[in-house]
């Protein structure tokens, strides 16, 4: 879940027609990475039966048409918005199309979804797969009606003959275009997007109406004949080994099939392989939960079991006394003299950021159905990454990983935990031992203090503006758990002087991406302390900015892993951002306007927060008006809107509540009631988006509207009030003021 | 181990449970109507919203024992074929994200709307405070209550 740039699929794809049992049209369209071997070769043996993994487009003599979605469905709309895009180009009414679940089988592509990379990397490959068989059924008809090419047109399902006004349906035609040769790639013809009458336009989610009636679609949901239920507890101090358990005990309890540990050491690390614990396993889900309270395990606590939070703020603020060069200082980036642009500032400030770890806290907690049945396994799971789980599975059950079938589900919630699977090894492994499909549930504690956490990080910053009221010189000094600041990281590449130390605090804390990694508080250290000297300058905090932001176009990445930076299209978002929020209006004390902006995920997004802070101190975001640029096409308008909404909401309830403690070396909080989430009554009332169109890729929305709206709101805390606020969350601090 | 006979959407269900079992697990596990989703355990979140007597009540908080007596309604009993006001409004307004959390929002807004046909952003805020969206679709949410209102009250007009 990184920001790398992916390079385009499309080029390394191709695409295979077969003839289906019954008469049907399969186009099946393949993907290889660039640089990998062949993958997703077709099953030949197989494309001609009735089961036909390799296919995105499938139309039947009825002239139905059935997309399917090779991604996973994590709530970011994936399963709607790519099959739109194969129909805008196939030229069949939406109303039509029927969209599945694609099987997890090698033949689709990458099927992961992380990143925000789906609609970059997917969206030429599924213009291509519509194109293609708009381009063979064009072809079917031109050759039934002995007339050129050129003369027909499809939509609505149907090719037109534009001169006479004939037409066929997709459904006449299948038997035709089923023989055709597939043409070659390059002479596909994609629509002229100035005719997209689908893309843009506000499609609701295909699974909608199965939502609101609760059918079976989440992974927690499944079933199977014969299954039991089991629970996993895990020492809630990480790196730790069972030693022992009454387990004599809890298997004599009502409803207990059977209770054993698991420790082995399997391939992957504590993170993302098989955690040691103790399973129960039991006829019911309650059945487990109840005997789970009965159990008492001896535990080895591991390698650092006094770690607290309180004790990493200590080490880290200790070493940011460190000169570049003391052990466990790195230097990540040095330009220019930083040392002589401090000597020779008009004002140079120093400040500490700080924030906590916190969880990714979906709602549907981790689950898992495996059925492991002899040298085979099959698996049910809410999982971002079914490849990445199919190996692990496989590894830890010692099976070929085509032994092990992954089935995706819809998830209740992704937000980048799910791209680890390490609840799929648990129940793969009891599975394994009993033979029988197990249903493995997580309870809230479990997800709490098990996760993949966000990690928190200490930011010491040193920042100096010149006599010119100009950015001159940026220190800054990353205290982390695990993952550093990039070398590129923004404000590198736009400062003239500039300083980045980066130190790792020992730690045994399991973590992983969780929604915009890194950007999701790297955002809000930086442009909260791009403010601070915005302020010291006595200058307007969008001119400010709009200055660091300088007058080169594009910034070219540093090395062989840089990411280039456009600051056109970013300068482009902040004035159109403090435009439509109507930035420098006169505010009373109380409240006040704050600016955010980050480029992360491929996507160039400037928020303005508006608040009001009574003098007693409580928060409402009254207004948040977000300037996005993701490139030249919105493929769903609801999806999109929906995503940049959630990733505000989402980003401010990160800000506003959320905190893990960590003492004696594991997690204090146990469930919502202690780890508070943001409720209805605290969603700002006004959220208004705007998409700029422009001359890029479409890319990805899951992510990127999210880092920019902490900084936007503390921002704003600070014009209405004059309080600096630089520790999350946010609820630390008394924002009253008189 | 204990036979209770359940009124859920309109039909008697039995089922042999230990008392003590939530409502929650009984639809999930032993009557497959999975619905009604979990999500905390504590009366937290609110994914687990269902009607006991026709007020909102938390399938994890309440014992099978304690609902024997009262008219249980899921979100599959709820119009039984989507056509409730707030399911139309839902799919229309594309509220969903991922939508685990849904089936429990439409039942607490059911609920709401039940009391007082047309609420207010503030009636709306404290009737929903007590259900969790992860995905943060609260903006529609809102939105979608209003909208249901609007149809329950165009299909009273239309019946009148």
């Amino acid at each position: 879940m990184n920001s790398v740039l992916q390079a385009p699929l499309d080029r390394r794809s191709f695409v295979k027609l077969a003839a289906m049992a019954g008469g049907g049209l399969i186009l099946g369209y393949y993907a290889r990475p660039a640089g990998a071997a062949e993958i997703g070769k077709p099953d030949e043996e197989k494309v001609d039966g009735v089961f036909i993994p390799n296919a995105f487009v499938r139309i039947a003599p009825d002239g139905s048409v059935t997309v399917y979605s090779a991604r996973p469905e994590i709530g970011q709309g994936i399963k709607t918005s790519l099959p739109m895009v194969v129909a805008e180009e196939l030229g069949v009414d939406w109303k039509d199309v029927t969209v599945i679940t694609a099987p997890v089988n090698g033949s689709f592509g990458n099927q992961s979804a992380g990143g925000s990379t789906s609609t970059p990397q997917s969206y030429t490959l599924m213009r291509k797969a519509g194109a293609t068989a708009r381009t063979m059924l064009t072809e079917a008809a031109a050759q039934t009606w002995g007339v050129p090419v050129s003369e027909c047109v499809a939509g609505g399902g149907r090719i037109r003959h534009t001169p006479t006004g004939r037409t066929l349906s997709f459904g006449d035609l299948v038997a035709k275009a089923s023989a055709l040769p597939v043409p070659a790639e390059d002479a596909v013809v994609l629509k002229d997007p100035k005719d997209f009458t689908l893309l843009g336009s506000r499609v609701g989610g295909v699974d909608n109406p199965r939502i609101v009636t609760g059918q079976p679609l989440f992974g927690i949901d499944q079933a199977r004949p014969g299954m039991v239920y089991a629970v996993y507890q895990k020492c809630p101090v990480w790196g730790a080994h069972p030693l022992g358990a009454n387990l004599d005990e809890v298997k004599a309890l009502p409803g207990v099939v059977d209770a054993f540990i698991l420790d082995r050491t399997v391939p992957g690390d504590r993170v993302t392989g098989l955690v040691p614990g103790v399973a129960i396993v039991a006829d019911s889900t309650w059945s487990a939960f109840s005997a789970r309270k009965q159990l008492k395990v001896q535990w080895g606590e591991g390698r650092l079991p006094d770690s607290s939070w309180d004790d990493f703020s200590s080490q880290a603020k200790a070493i940011s006394a460190a000169a570049p060069g003391a052990p466990n200082v790195t230097e990540v980036r040095r330009d220019g003299d930083v040392d002589q642009a401090f000597l020779g500032a008009a004002k140079v400030v120093e400040a500490e950021y700080s924030y906590p770890f916190i969880s990714h806290a979906n709602l549907e907690p981790q689950n898992c159905l495996a059925h492991v049945h002899g040298d085979r396994a099959e698996i049910w799971a809410p999982t971002q990454s079914p490849e990445g789980l199919r190996k692990l599975v496989a590894s830890v059950l010692g099976f070929a990983p085509e032994n092990v079938e992954v089935n995706m589900t819809r998830i209740g919630g992704g937000f980048g935990r799910r791209l680890d699977s390490d609840f799929a090894a648990e129940a793969a492994a009891i599975s394994q031992r009993l033979q029988v499909p197990v249903k493995l549930t997580w309870d809230r504690t479990d997800d709490l203090q098990h996760d993949h956490f966000r990690p928190g990080g200490f930011h010491f910053m040193r920042g100096a503006v010149d006599s010119a009221g100009k950015l001159s010189a940026w220190r800054s000094h990353h205290v982390h758990f695990g993952a550093a600041l990039g070398a590129d990281e923004f404000p590198a590449r736009f400062v003239p002087n500039y300083l980045l130390l980066a130190s790792k605090l020992d730690n045994e804390i399991p973590q992983g991406p969780w929604r915009a990694p890194g950007s999701n508080t790297f955002a809000w250290t930086i442009c909260c302390f791009l403010d601070e000297l915005a302020h010291a300058a006595g200058r307007d905090p969008v001119e400010f900015n709009i200055d660091v932001l300088g007058d080169k176009d594009l910034l070219p990445g540093t090395g062989p892993r840089g990411r280039p930076y456009n600051a056109a299209r970013m300068r482009n978002v902040v004035r159109q951002v403090a435009e439509l929020s109507g930035w420098g209006k006169a505010m009373p004390r109380g409240r006040g306007m704050g600016l955010g902006y980050f480029f992360s995920h491929q996507g160039y997004i400037a928020e303005v927060a508006e608040v009001t802070v009574s003098p007693s101190g409580s928060l409402k975001v009254d207004r948040v008006v977000a300037a996005v640029d993701v490139g030249s096409q919105i493929v769903n308008l609801s999806g999109a809107e929906n995503q940049v909404q959630g990733s505000i909401i989402d980003g401010l309830n990160a800000a506003w509540r959320q905190e893990l403690d960590i003492q004696k070396g594991r997690i204090v909080q146990s469930n919502f009631h202690d780890y508070t989430m943001l409720r209805i009554p605290d969603a700002p009332r006004d959220i208004e988006i705007h998409f700029l169109k422009t001359d890029y890729p479409p890319t990805g929305l899951g992510e990127p509207a999210l880092p920019p709206l902490a900084p936007a709101v503390f921002n704003a805390i600070f014009a209405a009030t004059g309080k600096r606020v630089r520790q999350l969350p946010l609820s630390r601090t008394s924002l009253s003021w008189s | 181990m204990s036979k209770f006979t359940l009124q859920i959407n309109g039909k008697a269900r039995e089922v042999d449970v230990a008392p003590d079992t939530p409502l929650l697990w009984v639809l999930r596990d032993t009557l497959g109507l999975v619905g009604t989703k979990f999500g905390c355990g504590i009366g937290q979140c609110g994914a687990c919203v269902i009607h006991l007597d026709d007020s909102p009540a938390r399938g994890c908080l309440t014992p099978v024992s304690a609902a024997a007596s009262s008219k249980i309604t899921t979100i599959e009993g709820l119009s039984g074929d989507g056509s409730h006001p707030l399911q139309k409004a839902w799919c229309e307004l594309d509220v969903s994200q991922c939508g685990y959390c849904q089936p429990g929002q439409i039942m607490s807004a059911a609920a709401l709307l039940a009391g007082n046909p047309s609420p207010s952003d503030a009636d709306i805020d404290d009737a929903m405070a007590g259900n969790l969206c992860r995905c943060a679709t609260y903006h529609r949410i809102r939105a979608a209550i209003h909208r249901a209102a609007d149809i329950a009250a165009a299909g009273k007009e239309a019946r009148a």
